[in-house]
């Protein structure tokens, strides 16, 4: 049972998307499609289990060694810098981060700027680099009104459409960095488990080249 | 020696002295307390920077130690063609990473002190490979310990990075890179830098090599024909290398992902793990250029074991374990009973006395006086 390889998937169509790949790569375990609450499947034949966490949580589990390995976007990794292997980009859930504002905002830069966010400490070196004096305001969801209310000037978050922000009367001022999901180990067990590990890694690895030789 | 007495973390001390002393190390006694002003100079070589400090009597802002090497560093002299062997077993103070409460931490570890050559390095690596065989021993997961020692050279991957020619902050990024196996991020560093390509897939190579000596020196010995600058560094790693006993060697991977702070360390750096703890619980390397910060000419190597790390993963005993029970009731005299228990106990047994035994008891022997009738 020790030399099982755990993996945590995020809760989610990324996960979903995530798995088909592990599957494809010979780390298949069929239980997982059928439709219940379970959150923990295994297929000791293929020597492997998955479970399903909140993707902001991937990261802990797999830094605390619950997980061998995960799924987590670049995000999170930015925001709590979990000591852990980053092997792979998977070039799955492709989004940015980016500083979004009302239509028309101009920058008082007299006084410190005030940033919604629910990632400070990504935001917080960003504007560090630019030099400019800000006052965060951490939210834990529905950082899109913060502006509207008066609450902060602008919020720095995750975008992948831009349909949210346009609902709100918001648009992209700035790019932050472009993020994608990442697969990372944990330190300790990757050395254990390095040829599954290394070999599940090379399989995926193949597989986003053949998409993106498709797509290209 | 009565070593049921003991904890699991005083037996794995025990034995890790036991150890230290055999290999010709002495014992390192040292104050609890230092003055702060030695850890705001070193800030960066501690584990975690928060220090608890009081002010004394006449005024000196003092610490509870953080950190044991900085003090043995401290008060050491440089005394040439001299060796200082040192071990200690000492308890530190510091917060654990993402937490700001202080904990009391057991530390053990041994520093080597004067003019290192191959052999001395090796020594330390052996006595760091034999440090997690022997914890490895009380980890609940396995009966024959599984561990690795993964070694590092630093300066391997210093040259490698001056010779990209990228500033300071890059530099920065890359070792971060570098510290997450993330080939990826620096293989998009180097292209947005305009990094020669040659160079950049030599700093690639290096990071996704990893493994046993015999996987990784071929890889090595083709990187130094590269690059002249390279030779030395890699040379240093392989003759350490092939200096151990085989059964040290068996358990060492070289990787060069593992990173301690250089303006510290330089040269062979190591990180010991043992199988089913997630967490690194062993740590070490050569320190020479703290010794020059600290205006010490001698070089220096040396490495923790983190006890507290093991704390939770310890095989629990199940049940008390006894030589002799004896079982009395009220007919039973208790003269007899007294009598009977301090016979067993000068004999150098763990005897005890009861009414009744408990299920998860285990014994050699048990003797049954009740009902006033004698075993013996």
């Amino acid at each position: 049972m020790s030399e099982m390889l755990n993996v945590a998937l995020p809760k989610g169509r990324l996960g979903e998307k995530v798995y088909a790949m592990f599957e494809k790569a010979g780390f298949e375990c069929p239980s997982i499609r059928e439709n219940n609450r379970k959150l923990i499947f295994e297929n000791p034949e293929a020597g492997v289990r998955y479970f399903w966490v909140k993707p902001s949580d991937v990261a802990i589990y797999v830094e605390r060694g619950a997980a061998d390995i995960g799924v987590a976007g670049k995000d999170i990794l930015l925001e709590y810098a979990p000591d852990v292997y980053e092997l792979l980009d998977m070039e799955l859930g492709k989004c940015r981060m980016a500083v979004a504002a009302p239509k028309g905002f101009c920058d008082n830069s007299r006084r410190p700027l005030k940033v919604a966010t629910k990632f400070e400490n990504i935001a917080k070196r960003y504007y560090a680099s630019l030099g400019r004096d800000i006052d965060i305001i951490h939210l834990n969801g529905s950082i899109e009104i913060a502006p509207i209310l008066g609450l902060s000037d602008v919020i720095v978050d995750i975008v992948e459409t831009g349909k949210t922000l346009v609902e709100n009367d918001l648009c992209v001022i700035e790019e932050v960095l472009p993020i994608s999901a990442r697969l990372i180990a944990n330190k300790a067990n990757f050395k254990f488990k390095q040829r599954d590990i290394r070999a599940l890694a090379d399989s995926l690895q193949q597989q986003i080249n053949n998409r993106t030789e498709v797509q290209s | 020696m009565d070593t049921y007495v003991m904890s699991r973390e005083e037996l794995v001390s025990y034995k890790l002295r036991t150890l230290y002393s055999r290999y010709g190390y002495s014992q390192y006694k040292m104050s609890k307390f230092e003055e702060y002003e030695l850890y705001v100079r070193n800030k960066n070589f501690l584990v975690s920077d928060n220090v608890i400090t009081f002010t004394d009597h006449s005024g000196r802002l003092l610490a509870l130690k953080p950190d044991v090497t900085l003090s043995i560093v401290k008060s050491g002299r440089d005394v040439p063609g001299k060796v200082s062997r040192i071990y200690y077993n000492e308890n530190v103070y510091r917060t654990a990473p993402g937490s700001r409460d202080f904990r009391e931490i057991t530390q053990i570890g041994l520093e080597c002190i004067g003019d290192l050559d191959t052999y001395l390095v090796s020594e330390v690596l052996t006595l760091a490979a034999k440090s997690l065989k022997s914890a490895g021993r009380h980890i609940s997961f396995f009966q024959s310990p599984d561990y690795l020692l993964e070694i590092s050279q630093l300066d391997v991957v210093s040259c490698l990075l001056d010779s990209l020619s990228v500033n300071e902050e890059l530099k920065g990024e890359l070792l971060g890179c570098i510290g997450e196996k993330n080939v990826h991020d620096m293989a998009r560093i180097c292209r947005d830098a305009g990094v020669d390509e040659a160079r950049a897939q030599a700093l690639q190579t290096l990071v996704t090599t990893y493994g046993t000596p015999d996987e990784v020196f071929p890889v090595l010995l083709k990187l130094a024909e590269e690059n002249e600058a390279l030779r030395e560094p890699i040379e240093e790693l392989t003759h350490t290398i092939d200096a151990l006993p085989e059964e040290v060697r068996e358990s060492v991977r070289i990787d060069f992902s593992l990173l301690n702070d250089m303006t510290y360390y330089n040269g062979i750096v190591f990180r010991g793990y043992i199988k089913g703890i997630p967490d690194g619980v062993l740590s070490g390397g050569r320190y020479d250029r703290l010794m020059r910060k600290m205006d010490r000419t001698s070089d220096a190597i040396g490495f923790a074991v983190y006890l507290d790390r093991l704390a939770g993963y310890y095989t629990t005993a199940p049940g008390e374990f006894y030589d002799v029970v004896l079982l009395y009731d009220d007919m039973t005299s208790p003269k007899d009973v007294s009598e009977w228990v301090a016979e067993h106990v000068a004999k150098g047994e763990r005897a005890v006395a009861v009414r009744d035994v408990p299920d998860n008891w285990h014994y050699k022997e048990v003797i049954d006086m009740r009902g006033g009738k004698s075993d013996e």
